[in-house]
């Protein structure tokens, strides 16, 4: 990763977006460094992909703005903004083959044929699709085409280039692949990348930043390790992964400490560190643990800080892990607990008998 | 059973076929035969009718006459359909449902109530017909043809595509240009040549409207009255026969080449 990541390179200065009556952006306010991958994340709705509009100019905010590299894009049109999108339907010229497509631009710009020539060629090769210039886009396959529209926007050199869901219509391997590229691609140039995504993993797996939108505003925006271990609130927390939430009370304050009374847990104390000081510690009411951070302990293994018992209801083997569906003593609605499948351990049958082990540092507290 | 049934599909198709284009054949081969009476046997092979038709310069007024008509109904139903097409593939407006089907409806109503109709208003309003007259009714009558080929063109033009050539830095126009008008375009000739080869084959709107200008069908109408004159016209119907089908066949080729392009059904489903 590059040290360049702490200048801005985007900055939304509370951008609201209305269409008619309908509302799709409540006053969005975020930087975004440059050379850095950020992704829009969250349902279909959220507003992610309109704001992405609103960025490359084809969506006048309605109210408040969005600069880029340090200057106001308010009035500039989109083909006059440092930015190039990746669309989600690649929108490939069905008319032009691949080396008409990526020159598209440049010929605007009034380049000769010569050196139009050797920009496209260059790129062609950095996406692996030199050997595919006289092609249609007909004859190209859904990643090839994905590629081509990459290839596209990065011919413009542009500062910042946006993706509007670019791997949504691949499929899953193909889409793995593509994610590993991409980002090791966007490492390489060090060009801002801003992903639109409503798949969490892939957000998770390409990102330096994510900013999860619900309903038009951005409710957590952090990297993905910080999304997934402190989410602020149970929606992220529960868009994000898996999590299991628990009803709490809380007993006492400490400095160090805030004493839980949790269901099917029993009473805790959670160290503080992991919880951002403005939090308003008292209204805790809501407990979240992840999957992993519950263990089904084996006999011989004592080393877990807490134990609690519970009944195996369901599992679910995924080959490298498997789900549980465990009902904890005292609590009804069964939470989830994944387990690494690791050598001499067997899937554990419905109806088992186990004891569960589970930490305090691994919970993460929530009000309403 | 079942290859039972298909061998009826099979019958029923080739009766089908004979019925429809049986009669259509009887016209060149009467066009190539020698007597003035049509009915069989043939009597001996002749080109006589169609040079005759080379010397017949009321024939060629009347040409001339449905080439301007149908030339000027191409243009303006075409540009009329294009911008119907557009505005209905691209925006949804308050009663655009029932907007498209009045415009579409001159296609099944009867063209002799449309004729009756409008000498009716024309004769209202004090015009005088003329080819102008018949260029009205047959721009009527074939935008719903021009609209129903351009709306498969406009909607296999993803919106998208005009952004992504917005955002790569081209301007309005160059867009309109460069991505647009490249792929609508099989289509707009596509609906020049539908409407064009409706326009040269319609007689009753013509018969109805036109002044002292005749059109093509309307003179072969005339001409039917005169028994020895039935050979000639049978020239001239093959002439026109093979003209229209060969026009229709380049309008269908580019209309399905300009859907191809765009990955879209390419059968006539989409009319």
């Amino acid at each position: 990763m590059k040290d360049t990541h702490t200048k801005p390179m985007i900055v939304i200065d509370q951008v609201v977006k209305k269409f008619g009556s309908f509302t799709a952006l409540h006053g969005i306010s975020a930087e975004i460094r440059e050379g850095e991958f950020f992704s829009l994340l969250g349902p279909s709705g959220c507003g992610k992909t309109t704001l992405l509009r609103v960025i490359a100019g084809f969506e006048p905010p309605t109210k408040g703005k969005v600069a880029i590299g340090g200057k106001d894009m308010s009035g500039i049109p989109a083909n006059s903004r440092p930015t190039n999108m990746v669309f989600q339907s690649y929108a490939i010229f069905p008319h032009l083959n691949v080396e008409e497509n990526v020159g598209y631009g440049l010929k605007t710009r009034k380049m000769s044929k010569a050196d139009i020539a050797r920009d496209v060629a260059e790129v062609l090769k950095l996406v692996d699709m030199e050997s595919y210039g006289k092609r249609k886009a007909h004859e190209l396959s859904g990643g090839q085409r994905q590629r081509v529209a990459l290839a596209r926007a990065l011919v413009m050199r542009p500062e910042v280039i946006l993706l509007d869901e670019p791997l949504s219509a691949l499929d899953k391997k193909l889409r793995d692949q593509m994610q590993v590229e991409l980002r090791s691609l966007q490492r390489s140039i060090g060009i801002t990348f801003i992903l639109v995504t409503h798949d969490q993993e892939e957000a998770l797996i390409m990102s330096d930043r994510i900013a999860v939108m619900f309903d038009g505003r951005i409710e957590q925006l952090d990297t993905p390790e910080g999304l997934y271990r402190r989410p602020v609130n149970r929606r992220v927390a529960s868009f994000i992964g898996v999590m299991n939430f628990l009803p709490a009370k809380v007993l006492g304050v400490t400095d160090q400490h805030v004493k839980l009374d949790i269901a099917a847990l029993g009473q805790i104390d959670v160290p503080r560190h992991d919880i951002d000081p403005a939090f308003d510690i008292e209204a805790v009411d809501t407990i979240g643990v992840r999957p992993e951070m519950f263990t089904l302990l084996a006999d011989a293994d004592d080393t877990a800080q807490m134990k609690v018992q519970g009944e195996v209801v369901d599992s679910e083997y995924y080959g490298d892990m498997t789900y549980y569906s465990v009902r904890l003593a005292g609590h009804d609605t069964p939470v989830t607990i994944s387990m690494r499948n690791t050598a001499g351990r067997s899937v554990v049958p419905p109806g088992s008998q186990v004891t569960v082990g589970w930490g305090a540092d691994s919970i993460v507290v929530f009000k309403e | 059973m079942k290859w039972l049934s298909s061998k009826w599909l099979a019958v029923y198709a080739v009766v089908y076929m004979i019925f429809l284009y049986a009669p259509v054949i009887l016209l060149p081969l009467f066009a190539f035969n020698t007597s003035t009476i049509i009915a069989f046997p043939l009597s001996g092979f002749t080109t006589e009718w169609f040079v005759g038709l080379w010397y017949t310069d009321t024939l060629h007024i009347a040409l001339g006459n449905s080439m301007f008509v149908g030339v000027t109904t191409a243009l303006l139903s075409t540009l009329l359909g294009a911008f119907a097409a557009r505005a209905s593939a691209r925006f949804a407006f308050p009663g655009k449902t029932g907007i498209v089907g009045l415009i579409m409806l001159p296609l099944v109503l009867p063209e002799i109530i449309i004729a009756v109709a409008l000498l009716v208003m024309l004769n209202q309003l004090g015009m005088p017909l003329s080819l102008w007259t018949v260029v009205g009714g047959h721009v009527l009558i074939c935008t719903p043809f021009a609209i129903a080929i351009l709306s498969s063109s406009y909607r296999g033009l993803d919106r998208e595509l005009e952004e992504a050539s917005f955002d790569l830095g081209e301007s309005r126009w160059g867009t309109f240009r460069r991505v647009t008008l490249p792929l609508v375009l099989p289509g707009v000739i596509s609906s020049l040549l539908i409407t064009f080869t409706i326009s040269l084959d319609e007689f009753i709107i013509a018969f109805f409207l036109t002044g002292t200008d005749v059109t093509l069908p309307v003179y072969i109408w005339s001409q039917l009255r005169f028994p020895a004159k039935l050979p000639s016209v049978m020239a001239l119907g093959t002439i026109l026969l093979l003209v229209s089908v060969v026009l229709l066949i380049i309008a269908e080729a580019l209309r399905r080449r300009s859907a191809a392009r765009q990955g879209v059904d390419t059968t006539l489903a989409g009319l």
